[in-house]
């Protein structure tokens, strides 16, 4: 039992992240509808730009008082902000040329975008698993006999309060509701005066910084990362979209949620190698037999 | 030396896809198959034929993932997963690892089956997803694949793989660990993997899929059974990457887990992209020049960068060539570097003010 | 005995109803045609005749056998051909290959003898070609034949839909707004290759705004409005009938 809680902590601590990256891929299929593949590995930089500012501010490791809250504030708005203007230049450089055209396009330069980036990454920080400091003191609180650490209250706890922001942002503002609606009609919204390119760079620049917010999350959650991150992380939360209802924010989160539990179940009972295998197949059966998603509605084919 | 093998196979199909005869053109193509069949009467270096016989392997995979993605347009990002299933089964059949010792030949056959029974097992589930989710269950399928072989340690030999596999033999002369007898066979299955594709194209089959990459509703109004359309694509697609398994693991004599990441699917998607998705001659060209960078520029580049004391490893870059290649081209010449003459032709015309009504 | 017959046929869209219990009948031989407003419902039968969609309720009979769920693959090769209002040709094809993609369902050739182009395919292909080159003369476009659909001009692409339908040699084309966007001379034209349709067998029926045209060609007129039936008859009658001339009233026909 008290296994059972400590493997739920970690999936949630888990899907937490995921939740965070699977927001942007969703948000960025609910416009345009592209997979950004590169999404995963603008995560992943999020991790290296936090890790960078860290090393600028001379943090390298357990940080106390003002400056945990100053150092790991910067690298959080920083890795977020950068990762943000990376998304937008993606968005500028490689998919806007390709609005128009065949659905495969984009999907394709998508792929290649995500090359590129892991390139650039492996040549930064070399071809292995990069240390990333242990900013914060590690003490656990025992809840109901099961450990709970202070990463994962930090993980978790941010996480949740960018979700929250992230809503109170898209249903409260007026860009928020220019988001909504060029998603569900860009001619609408174009005939509505709204200014459809600034409106997908904004989406662009949340979804990366979301990604970016993810980065920072798990270098401090795992003190690691490796410029490969991205691809797997960035598989399974476009696996969460998708179990959620892709374009529907709720629903990543949701998905993001279930992911991590169910990677964090299979590593316990199935062992390690066998967690990407449950998650690939929950992929899998998850877009044969509800493509929709858990959250989303099907719409019938335009003709 | 190699040089001049990749140099003449692509300039001749280039010059040869653009000469006006058909004559010509026939005569091109017979002096190139007679010359690569020749050539080991003046060029007694097996390196060379290592390096091609691996280009060989990737021509072929190439070929059968422009039936995929080229004419039906189905984009199938975990086709490495077939050449995995191609490679595991001579691993697994023609090995010590079970005692069983099964002929190179008819394992071709029982791979290329194979192969096809998994594109089915895969396709029939997930044929009516559209496009770009269709791209992510294939991409999906290829990491479990590879994962799958990794975790049955028991019969496939875990993260190691299978090593001291069987050499083919031909009428009993023993392949050996020579790499030359493997580029009269990549040389051969090339020969048929052209024949079979030129045959599909201008095939009832072939006009099937073409029509279900440009509308697919449209197709099923034609009375084209779209489900089973794209089944046969993905069954023979697949069968020709089990083929380029079973030779690529036979001339390895070594298979894992490794050896079939995403990586291998995307370097292939790219070879189509490069040449030109959907075109035969282009696909071919594709192929060779990106197996031309990987295995002889990029090493020799390493070479030349430690002679002048740099230390600059030029092979970590596969990954952005890959990526600068399916950026650049998507965006700047979607038909590829070699479009058939009657595409550029007609993106040529397209560019006329367009009649717009209605 | 008809060749085609709606009876009351019902699609909803969730709580959108899109037709509602409307019937139908088509004769062998006929033109006929469908008007109404737009949203009238006009496409969704079209689209439920073909299996785009399962009609909610009711029952598509044609040629004496059921064909609402069926697949639309299997309803094309029954006999049904098909254009659509916004053309949907298959573009990066030649006029040529489009229309030869249209004899689909009628050729013999199995995979075998796609791969291994074996005598009986090579001939088969020799007569799809012929076939199809006929086609394209029908239609006007013979002198095209090599060009990609994308880069004909309109009228010819409106006309390439058409010989892609006939070459399943269907018993019942359905053409959906064929006349749009033509002017008064192709329009003259596109008249007479509806008739020179019908003269050949095949059984017309056609969706189209231009009221002038569907007077001209049609022999029974079926209108809808607001997804049910509320006339049916010769053109004369149509034309008198009160409930048509109120639907039309406030919106004149285009």
């Amino acid at each position: 039992m008290h296994e059972f809680l400590a493997q739920l902590i970690n999936g949630i601590s888990l899907g937490s992240i995921y939740a965070l990256i699977a927001l942007g891929y969703t948000m960025v299929y609910g416009i345009i509808g592209l997979i950004n593949f590169a999404h995963g590995d603008v995560y992943t930089l999020g991790s290296f730009f936090s890790l960078a500012i860290l090393a600028l501010l001379g943090a390298t490791g357990e940080l106390h008082g003002p400056a945990l809250l100053i150092d790991a504030g910067l690298a959080l708005f920083g890795a977020a902000l950068l990762c943000g203007i990376v998304g937008v230049l993606i968005e500028r450089l490689a998919y806007r040329r390709l609005r128009n055209a065949p659905r495969l396009a984009p999907l394709i330069t998508a792929i290649g975008v995500s090359f590129i980036l892991e390139n650039a990454m492996q040549v930064w920080k070399g071809p292995s698993p990069v240390p990333f400091p242990a900013i914060l003191p590690n003490p656990a609180v025992t809840v109901a006999g099961v450990a709970i650490s202070l990463q994962q209250f930090v993980v978790v706890g941010l996480a949740i309060a960018t979700m929250l922001a992230l809503q109170l942002f898209v249903h409260g503002t007026r860009m928020g509701r220019a988001m909504r609606a060029t998603a569900q009609d860009r001619d609408a919204a174009r005939l509505m005066g709204i200014d459809i390119n600034k409106t997908i760079a904004l989406t662009f620049l949340i979804g990366s910084a979301l990604a970016g917010v993810a980065g920072f999350v798990s270098g401090v959650y795992y003190q690691s990362t490796w410029f490969f991150n991205g691809f797997g992380a960035g598989l399974k939360a476009f696996t969460a979209a998708v179990l959620g209802g892709i374009g529907n924010l709720a629903g990543a989160m949701l998905g993001g949620f279930l992911i991590g539990i169910v990677e964090s179940f299979a590593t316990w009972l199935l062992g390690g190698q066998w967690s990407n295998v449950a998650v690939f197949a929950i992929l899998i059966l998850a877009l044969v037999f509800r493509p929709s998603g858990l959250l989303g509605e099907t719409l019938p084919e335009k003709v | 030396m190699i040089y001049i093998y990749f140099l003449a196979a692509i300039a001749v199909v280039v010059v040869a896809e653009r000469v006006p005869s058909v004559g010509a053109k026939r005569a091109l193509y017979a002096a190139l198959g007679a010359a690569l069949l020749l050539a080991p009467l003046v060029d007694h270096n097996d390196a060379d034929y290592n390096v091609l016989a691996d280009a060989g392997v990737f021509v072929l995979l190439a070929l059968g993932l422009n039936i995929v993605v080229g004419f039906a347009g189905l984009l199938d990002l975990g086709y490495a997963a077939f050449f995995a299933i191609g490679a595991y089964t001579y691993g697994m059949l023609a090995s010590p690892q079970f005692g069983i010792h099964l002929q190179f030949w008819v394992l071709l056959f029982v791979a290329a089956a194979l192969a096809a029974l998994f594109g089915i097992i895969l396709g029939a589930p997930t044929l009516r997803l559209h496009g770009d989710y269709l791209a992510i269950v294939t991409l999906g399928f290829g990491e479990i694949v590879p994962q799958i072989f990794q975790n049955l340690t028991a019969y496939t030999g875990g993260p190691n793989g299978i090593s001291a596999l069987d050499f083919p033999s031909f009428f009993g002369h023993s392949f050996g660990q020579r790499a030359l007898p493997y580029y009269y066979v990549t040389l051969a299955l090339i020969a048929l993997g052209l024949a079979l594709a030129r045959n599909l194209r201008e095939s009832r089959l072939g006009r099937a899929w073409m029509a279900i990459r440009e509308d697919e509703l449209a197709a099923r109004h034609m009375g084209i059974n779209t489900t089973l359309v794209k089944l046969s694509a993905f069954a023979l697609g697949a069968s020709f990457s089990g083929l380029g398994g079973v030779v690529f693991a036979a001339k390895l004599s070594l298979v894992s887990p490794d050896l079939f990441q995403f990586q291998v699917s995307v370097l292939i998607v790219s070879m189509l992209v490069l040449g030109g998705m959907g075109n035969i001659p282009g696909v071919v060209v594709g192929s060779l020049v990106l197996t031309l960078v990987n295995s002889v520029v990029l090493p020799q580049a390493n070479a030349l960068a430690g002679a002048v004391g740099l230390h600059v490893d030029f092979s970590s870059y596969h990954f952005f060539i890959y990526g600068a290649i399916l950026v650049g081209i998507m965006l700047f010449k979607p038909e590829g570097l070699l479009p058939s003459v009657q595409r550029r032709e007609e993106l040529r015309h397209a560019t006329a003010p367009q009649d717009v009504r209605a | 005995m008809p060749l085609l017959e709606l009876d009351s046929v019902t699609k909803t869209f969730g709580t959108l109803v899109a037709v509602n219990g409307v019937s139908l009948r088509i004769d062998s031989g006929a033109i006929a045609a469908m008007i109404g407003p737009n949203g009238a419902g006009k496409s969704t039968i079209f689209n439920a005749i073909t299996g785009i969609y399962a009609p909610t309720a009711g029952r598509i009979v044609f040629d004496g056998k059921r064909i609402d769920h069926e697949p639309t693959y299997r309803i094309a090769a029954s006999g049904i051909a098909r254009t659509f209002q916004n053309i949907r040709l298959f573009s990066f094809m030649s006029a040529l290959d489009n229309v030869m993609v249209g004899e689909h369902a009628r050729l013999r050739a199995r995979l075998w003898d796609s791969l291994l182009h074996t005598p009986a395919q090579r001939a088969e292909e020799r007569e799809t070609r012929e076939r199809a080159r006929e086609l394209l003369a029908f239609v006007g476009l013979e002198r095209l034949s090599e060009r990609y659909a994308r880069n004909l001009p309109y009228g010819s692409q409106r006309h390439l839909e058409i010989a892609r339908a006939l070459a399943s040699l269907p018993k019942l084309l359905l053409l959906d707004e064929p006349a749009a966007g033509m002017n008064p001379r192709e329009r003259q034209d596109l008249i007479a290759l509806i008739r020179g349709i019908r003269d050949r067998g095949v059984t017309v029926l056609l969706i189209e705004h231009d009221m002038g045209l569907v007077m001209e060609l049609a022999e029974r007129i079926t209108v809808l409005d607001h997804g049910e039936r509320i006339a049916e008859g010769a053109p004369a009658e149509v034309r008198r009938d009160p409930r048509v001339i109120e639907a039309y009233l406030g919106a004149p026909a285009p």
